[in-house]
This record gives structure tokens, sequence and C-alpha cells, in this order.
């Protein structure tokens, strides 16, 4: 690869840490620190796990009024940005004219403009869609002297509140701009875990310093993108890229209940983005493939591209995403079979090495979230 | 890090402990098990199978990936380590010792003279 490799702000401070780095997005990333994958998941799931973020892209969007900015983001995306209120927070997919997934987002209401973070990989094309699709009218601002952390685990609560009291009132799905330690951040309480926690976003030259407070707390400990993955896998939620990808739909992908009521048939703004020929069809009859979880027999992990086998050997799928799940202590994986196979409870056989393992189909998340919902 | 002088070692960083009656036992290094990461799952070769240089013989899977395992030398396997079926953990925590992976019985004992030894193998290390 000749293209060169960017560094997040807290690039020397993982290098300390002792991270082994590798390439993600076009960044050199921490995989994970001397603790070892395993030991840093667990810790996260025990106490609160750190993470540098900062590879996604943070945008904010513009308008005259909220109404215009939310009204141009709802013809590329099939949520309810307008009733979205101030200091709210939204998953939400931006979708292509044929009702695929161009990337997964978070979306919050930050009163004079809307906050999105999305998936670094993802982040040029997002930007070269969104600039080439909203109206003259929109400003759309790419922060890319912003970093982003997240702060995950039943104990980020308990630190973050010792820096700026005010976190404890907030609740999942909340984001809020404050000032911690003199720096302006912008915090949302959500996340990539299943657990409770929050992400920072704040200007990048604030970062250390603020890792460096963070740290000093016996309860975190840095957690890279190694344990991120099985951590996420745990919590049934989807890498972009892996499990969602353009010609993925939302109702494949299960995630129907990101699609609000409204912008459904007889909704009061059904329609109108973005795929939703395609997309409102298939939140009424159902889509060919689904996604599913799965729990193989035995200790061995069975990994994406894994193809998917029913009783009698007729190929009805494949694995998007296979690891260790070390909080279940057992082999996880999610992927994609046709609609007729994806009954709880059904035996399916995923083809590793030439070998069938079977593969019980199961409900997500494997591990209970933990979200602040009350 | 760990490169006892007593093993003989292979490029793709598998030990073999020679026993002195024709058969050796085999494992991943302490430098194979650390770039790993968390093993969690060891996929054993079969009792009396026939193995040539270079042959995968298992695969060890980590958290994040699996990693084929070439066997150094040819023989026929006479016992496999099935405690690592519940502890594959013993692959990082002792990798010499208990995390040990499969027995040979050599084919020819000459071919013991091709491994490398300890100062090469951390040479290669090394580099």
């Amino acid at each position: 690869m000749s293209k060169c490799l960017q560094h997040t702000p807290l690039h020397a401070m993982h290098l300390e840490a002792g991270a082994r780095m590798a390439p993600f997005a076009g960044y050199n990333m921490p995989i994970q620190y001397p603790l070892g994958i395993k030991h840093e998941h667990l810790h996260c799931r025990n106490q609160a796990g750190l993470f540098d973020i900062s590879h996604m892209g943070q945008l904010r969007l513009r308008a005259n009024n909220m109404a215009t900015a939310a009204l141009a983001l709802e013809a590329l995306m099939p949520m309810d940005i307008l009733t979205l209120q101030p200091g709210r927070q939204r998953y939400g997919l931006l979708t292509n004219a044929n009702g695929g997934i161009l990337d997964d987002l978070m979306i919050t209401h930050a009163d004079d403009h809307y906050f999105m973070v999305v998936n670094g990989a993802c982040k040029l094309n997002d930007i070269a869609h969104l600039q080439a699709s909203l109206p003259q009218s929109i400003t759309l601002e790419t922060l890319h002297n912003q970093a982003l952390l997240a702060l995950q685990g039943p104990a980020a609560v308990n630190v973050l509140e010792q820096l700026t009291p005010v976190v404890r009132e907030m609740k999942f799905m909340q984001g809020k701009a404050l000032s911690m330690l003199g720096t302006h951040c912008f915090i949302s309480r959500a996340g990539y875990t299943g657990e409770d926690g929050f992400e920072i976003s704040l200007p990048a030259d604030k970062a250390p310093e603020l890792v460096k407070h963070l740290l000093e707390f016996d309860a975190v400990q840095w957690i890279g993108l190694g344990a991120r993955d099985c951590l996420r896998l745990e919590a049934g939620l989807c890498l972009y890229g892996h499990d969602l990808d353009s010609n993925t739909t939302p109702v494949a992908a299960g995630l129907s209940w990101a699609i609000q009521p409204n912008r459904r048939l007889g909704g009061d703004r059904s329609g109108g983005f973005l795929g939703s020929d395609n997309i409102l069809t298939e939140l009424k009859s159902g889509s060919s493939h689904c996604r599913i979880g799965l729990l193989p027999q035995g200790r061995a992990p069975i990994r994406q591209g894994s193809e998917l086998c029913a009783n009698n050997g007729a190929i009805i799928g494949r694995v998007t995403s296979g690891s260790f799940g070390p909080t279940l202590n057992a082999p996880i994986a999610m992927g994609y079979v046709m609609s007729q196979h994806t009954m709880v409870g059904n035996q399916v056989y995923a083809i590793v090495r030439g070998q069938q393992r079977p593969c019980k189909i199961t409900p997500m998340p494997f591990v209970p979230h933990r979200y602040h919902r009350s | 890090m760990s490169i006892p002088s007593e093993l003989k070692y292979s490029a793709s960083h598998e030990w073999v402990l020679d026993k002195g009656d024709g058969t050796v036992i085999i494992g991943i290094t302490e430098f194979a098990q650390q770039q790993l990461g968390d093993v969690v799952f060891v996929e054993l070769p079969q009792v009396d199978a026939k193995l040539c240089n270079g042959d995968e013989f298992g695969v060890i899977e980590s958290v994040k990936a699996a990693a084929d395992l070439f066997v150094p030398i040819a023989g026929v396997v006479i016992d496999v380590n099935t405690q690592l079926e519940d502890e594959p953990e013993l692959v990082n925590t002792d990798p010499y010792g208990k995390g040990w992976i499969c027995k040979l019985r050599l084919n020819d004992i000459d071919d013991l003279q091709q491994l490398l030894d300890a100062d090469a193998y951390t040479s290669l290390c090394e580099t």
C-alpha cells in the first residue's frame, strides 16, 4: 500500500502505552495494548475502557433553520430527523437508490446544527455523497481537527462525572455541548460496546490532556480496535463493510427498528428518501435474506466469509462477522441466510476449512445491553 | 523473549524438542504466541497422521484470526496435547511446556539437522 497512513492526535500516547498498531480506515490505529484483546474486552465489560476513535468522521450540518436541514437529510436517510429533539441522538443510515446502505451513523440535534459521526472507512464517500446531494442552502462542515474518544463500561459514568458532573444526568442517546477541563466538548451517552458509556468529541490538541486525566483513574484502561470488534459483536452491532454494505438493505440487516413510523407507508412523511421504493416494499413483505446471530458448537470460531449451509448441504448464506466472545467464553458470529432459514434455534452449518461446523441461530445481542435508558 | 537453547526451531516459528529416541515434541514459540495474541482454540492433528515437512498439521485461532501450523519435520503423529481442547490459553502462558501441541515419531532423525538452532532462530526473530 503506497498511501500514507494518517495518525490520530493520540498516536504518540498509543506508542507510549505499548500498543500494537495496524492500518485501519487509512489510519495507523491501536489494535491491542499489552493487556491483550481478551483482557481488554473483559476490562471494558467490568470497568471502563478508553477508545481512540478519532479516525471516524465528524460532520456538522447547518441551514438557516433546523427544519430545512432535517428535511434535506430525510431525502438521504429513511429516518425521522425533523422531530428529533434538541439534545437527542439517533442511529441513522445513508441509503442509495436501490435501498442499499452507504453507511450507518449517529446523528444528534445539537441546537443550531446536526452533529453526525460516520464510519472512518466511509467518511470520504459520505462527504462526497452529502455534498453532491444536499441543496446549496445546507452547509456541511467536516471537523478535521476534532478528536473522538469513547469511554465505555459500567464505571464510565463514575469516572467522567468527576470531570464534569452533569454527565450523570444524561440518558442513553442524549448529546450535550459542555466544558470539561476548560475545553469545549460535545459528549453523547452512547457507544459501540453494548455498555453504558460516552463518546467525547473535543479539539485534537486538547485530547492528550483529557486522556492523561482519564488514564489516572484505576478503572480506566486503553482498549484497542481488536477488543472493540468483539465487544460490538457480542452486543449484536453491525460493522460497516462486513455486516452492512451498499448491497444490503436496512430490512435485510434487521435494522427496520431504525426506520421511524412517519417515514413508512402511511406515515406523514412516508418515503421520499433514496431507495424508498425498495425499502418500503421490504418493510411490508420482507427481504430475501436476513441477518442472524450464530452460536457455533464447540470452541472453534467461525470467521467472516465462511459459507453457511442447511442440513441437506445447500448453501443458504454466509458469515459476515465471526470471532470469539470473551464475555461468553465461546465463539460467536453473525451472518446472512435466506429468509426461510432464520428461525431461532435452527441448526445450520458453517464451512470451515472444508468441514461443516454446526451452529445454532440465536437471538442477538449475545450479551445483554446495559444502556442507561432511564 | 525466551528462546531456549536446548530446542530446535523452524522459520515458521515452531519449536522441536529432540527426545533422543527418534521422537520429538512440537509447539509454537514465544514469539509466535505473542504475535497471535490470546489463543482461544487449537485444532490438533489426528494421532497416526503421516506428515511431510511443511504439511499443515493444525490451526491456532486467536480472538482476532486463524493461523495455520506447519510441521517443520517429517514423521507420524504419536500423541497430541488434548489439554489444549479445554485450555487453549496454555499456548500463551506456557508455550514451551504445557502448551506443546503434538509428538511425532520421525521418519529420519537426520532431518533434525535441517532445523535452526536457538542462535539462528534468535537472529530470524530480530530481522
